[in-house]
């Protein structure tokens, strides 16, 4: 009897551990309420999606989300949810981050934390230099851009460009990274305007006027997506700088799938570099859109900040395996480094020096399909790009 | 007894002239918070965000509720303290947390009084939209001046070296940072207590209740204002420092409408013109929004926003106005002795 009531307990114990160890307990910190709150949602179902996809690949270890929301820019909330994520419900590994200000604050918790973090959105490019346990599966500024440029001169056969952009750092880093691009391949940037602020639409009318009467070969305009790209795209056609030989180019920031249905006709033939739309050719973004067409709805599409999400999740789940779920977080991040991974915006990999994201920069017209709906045509691309800001080691980056 | 009955034997002078005394239950916000420091260390970043908002809405208590300067850019005073603390530490210029802190309320206080001269001419709207000018002004020019401000990114990681050389601020478990805040507030508090019991306390509450009469009888009505404005600007400048040290980090959003906004809705929600509404106002908003934020992430808002509804609707007073109805309420139902 006492032995059996042993044995039983102890297999009772043995259990419960072995259950606990397969718990993956992940800490969410993104904006589920306020302006951010589509973004919130996009790189949220973007992790519930390939959790969904993928549960084979998941098994045996049972991932938890605890999500926490970021509430604004202001950089204190997030902290705070940071905080209490490691402190209070002790979570193995971090993930999330809309805006690059709250992951700019969370930082020094971060390292001091140790948990591996995942970067599912935040673009500033020197963020993942702030603790050495970040590591980005969306993007940086620069890598758009920065393609944007080389492929303006060599592929568009630019010579001239100007360039507008909403005046804050998104903006400003594009004009950089496009600048660097575009010069380093024998190109000239003629005019830099900046174009108002991020809260309010500008009057486009005088900024395109201007760049008219320049004729340069191309027009680089970086601003939110949205009302702003709308804006863009209008006044574009209403001066009739498509007939005046001026191309429309822009990082995909602009063609936000989301959005790109509202621009109307009047989007058609604008030009942009990205590393993900909805429209991507291969089996995995098809399996991806399918199946989140099927969850969330036939109008609904993933854009780019889905597919951080989904890739974000990804890189979390490959690291539950290779530490056999223990996320201890030396032997997560070095699982991470180097690491490859078949996404939905083609094939992805994890520069080992800088922990950000190598991936595809695809190049994309606008064009209207016989469906009557706005969709994104392959024109070119470009393989591994890495983040060119790191690469340049330009200001904060070195 | 005197035969003659003065002026001071009367309930009501009596009331009047006890008014500043202490309370018996007045000590007890402080043993909370002390309290909360025990039970919850876990929550020591969310209690110094909360001790640093109680700060901020008691400067904008002294200038709306006791002088009735309608302000909608408070925050401009406290983004120009944080923005000293964290320009001065950023680039090694100076970082000593206390040092620090009386330099963000000197440069507030500086811009209190600057713009105060100018606004504090006009009265209602028009004031309303100055304050909130002001302060947009001040939001674009750190967004303008990003070699030094940091732009919209803000600055980050800001060293903050160990309070009296003892004390490390540990971002992850904010100790040090919770106890520091509850004694910067406590100072702060005691003065402003003491200041609006004072002849000038006294002063700014008839300019509120009735300017003309004020200036009827001889007070230097403009000049009392401005001062008021001055000193609230040099508070809201301490508590804008206290969340640049605790943050370790300054960002737009201490210039920002949002901030200005919460902590008009905090006060009102508390009870404005009664010194605790801030306490009251700061711990209903924020406990609320912050519980309710980590059970319900995407749809918290709608609790906090019936919460706010229904003190608009029925309690004008805030939270504390129900409190002082509902006791005025029991004493009459008393038996008197």
């Amino acid at each position: 009897m006492v032995k059996r009531i042993l044995a039983i307990s102890t297999a009772f114990v043995l259990s419960t551990c072995l259950a606990q160890a397969q718990e993956v307990k992940v800490g969410i910190v993104l904006p589920y309420t306020g302006i951010g709150a589509e973004f919130g949602q996009q790189v949220d179902r973007g992790m519930e999606t390939y959790l969904k996809l993928n549960a084979d690949k998941v098994k045996p270890y049972k991932i938890t989300l605890v999500k926490r929301d970021a509430k604004n820019p202001g950089g204190a909330d997030a902290k705070i949810a940071t905080q209490e994520l490691l402190t209070q419900d002790k979570v193995d590994v971090l993930g999330g981050w809309v805006y690059s200000p709250n992951a700019i604050a969370s930082a020094p918790i971060v390292a001091a934390g140790k948990k591996l973090a995942v970067i599912m959105n935040a673009g500033t490019a020197h963020i993942t230099k702030m603790a050495p346990n970040f590591v980005r599966t969306s993007f940086s500024m620069w890598h758009a851009a920065f393609a944007l440029g080389e492929a303006s001169a060599k592929q568009l056969n630019a010579k001239t460009a100007a360039v507008g952009y909403t005046d804050f750092p998104p903006g400003k880093d594009s004009l950089n990274a496009f600048k660097r691009g575009f010069e380093a391949h024998g190109g000239k940037v003629i005019d830099e305007i900046p174009m108002g602020g991020a809260a309010a639409v500008p009057d486009m009318t005088p900024f395109f006027q201007r760049v008219k009467d320049k004729k340069p070969d191309v027009l680089f305009v970086f601003v939110p997506a949205g009302d702003h790209a709308v804006a863009v795209v209008r006044t574009y056609a209403a001066l009739g700088m498509r007939q005046a030989g001026i191309k429309l180019i822009g990082p995909g920031d602009i063609t936000q799938d989301i959005k790109l249905q509202s621009m109307g006709d009047a989007a058609v033939g604008l030009i942009t570099m990205h590393h993900y739309n909805a429209d991507l050719e291969n089996a995995e973004n098809k399996r991806f859109v399918g199946a989140w067409k099927t969850a969330y709805g036939p109008d609904t599409t993933p854009d780019f900040t889905a597919v951080g999400g989904y890739d974000g999740m990804a890189a979390i789940v490959h690291a539950a395996h290779a530490t056999k779920g223990t996320m201890d977080p030396d032997k997560a991040l070095a699982s991470l480094l180097g690491w490859k991974f078949n996404s939905p915006r083609g094939p992805i990999s994890i520069d080992p020096e800088t922990r950000d994201i190598v991936m595809n920069e695809y190049l994309v017209e606008v064009v209207k399909g016989k469906d009557g709906r706005l969709h994104q045509k392959l024109l070119g691309k470009i393989d591994a790009v890495k983040d060119a800001c790191k690469a340049l080691k330009v200001g904060p980056c070195a | 007894m005197s035969v003659f009955p003065t002026a001071t034997d009367h309930p009501a002078a009596r009331a009047l002239a006890g008014r500043h005394r202490l309370r018996l239950w007045e000590p007890l916000p402080w043993l909370l918070a002390l309290a909360f420091y025990v039970a919850f260390p876990t929550y020591l970043g969310f209690g110094t965000d909360l001790l640093v908002t109680i700060l901020f809405a008691i400067s904008l208590d002294l200038v709306l509720g006791y002088a009735g300067i309608v302000t909608l850019g408070h925050a401009a005073f406290f983004g120009a303290g944080a923005y000293t603390v964290g320009m001065l530490a950023f680039h090694g210029i100076w970082a000593e947390p206390i040092t620090s802190l009386i330099a963000a309320a000197a440069v507030a206080a500086l811009v209190g009084l600057l713009s105060g001269l100018v606004l504090l001419r006009t009265t209602g709207l028009t004031l309303l939209m100055l304050t909130l000018c002001t302060m947009a002004l001040l939001e674009e020019a750190a967004n303008l001046a990003h070699d030094w401000t940091g732009g919209f990114d803000g600055l980050p990681s800001i060293a903050i070296p160990p309070l009296f050389g003892l004390f490390e601020f540990n971002p992850l478990y904010p100790n040090t940072q919770y106890l520091y805040a509850l004694g910067v507030l406590f100072i702060c508090f005691v003065f402003v207590r003491v200041l609006v019991y004072s002849p000038f306390g006294q002063s700014l509450t008839g300019i509120r209740e009735n300017t003309l009469r004020m200036h009827a009888v001889g007070a230097p009505v403009r000049m009392r204002l401005i001062v008021c404005y001055t000193i609230s600007a040099a508070i809201a400048g301490i508590a804008g420092g206290l969340w640049a040290q605790a943050n370790a980090y300054v960002n737009l959003s201490t210039l920002g409408l949002d901030r200005a906004a919460t902590v008009l809705i905090i006060l009102v929600l508390g009870g404005y013109g009664r010194l605790y509404g801030a306490f009251v106002g700061a711990v209903a908003y924020m406990v609320l929004s912050h519980l309710l934020a980590k059970i319900y992430p995407t749809a918290w808002q709608l609790g906090l926003g019936l919460l706010l509804v229904i003190i608009a609707l029925f309690a004008r007073g805030g939270i504390l106005g129900v409190g002082e109805t509902l006791l005025r309420w029991f004493g009459r139902r008393r038996p008197s002795p």
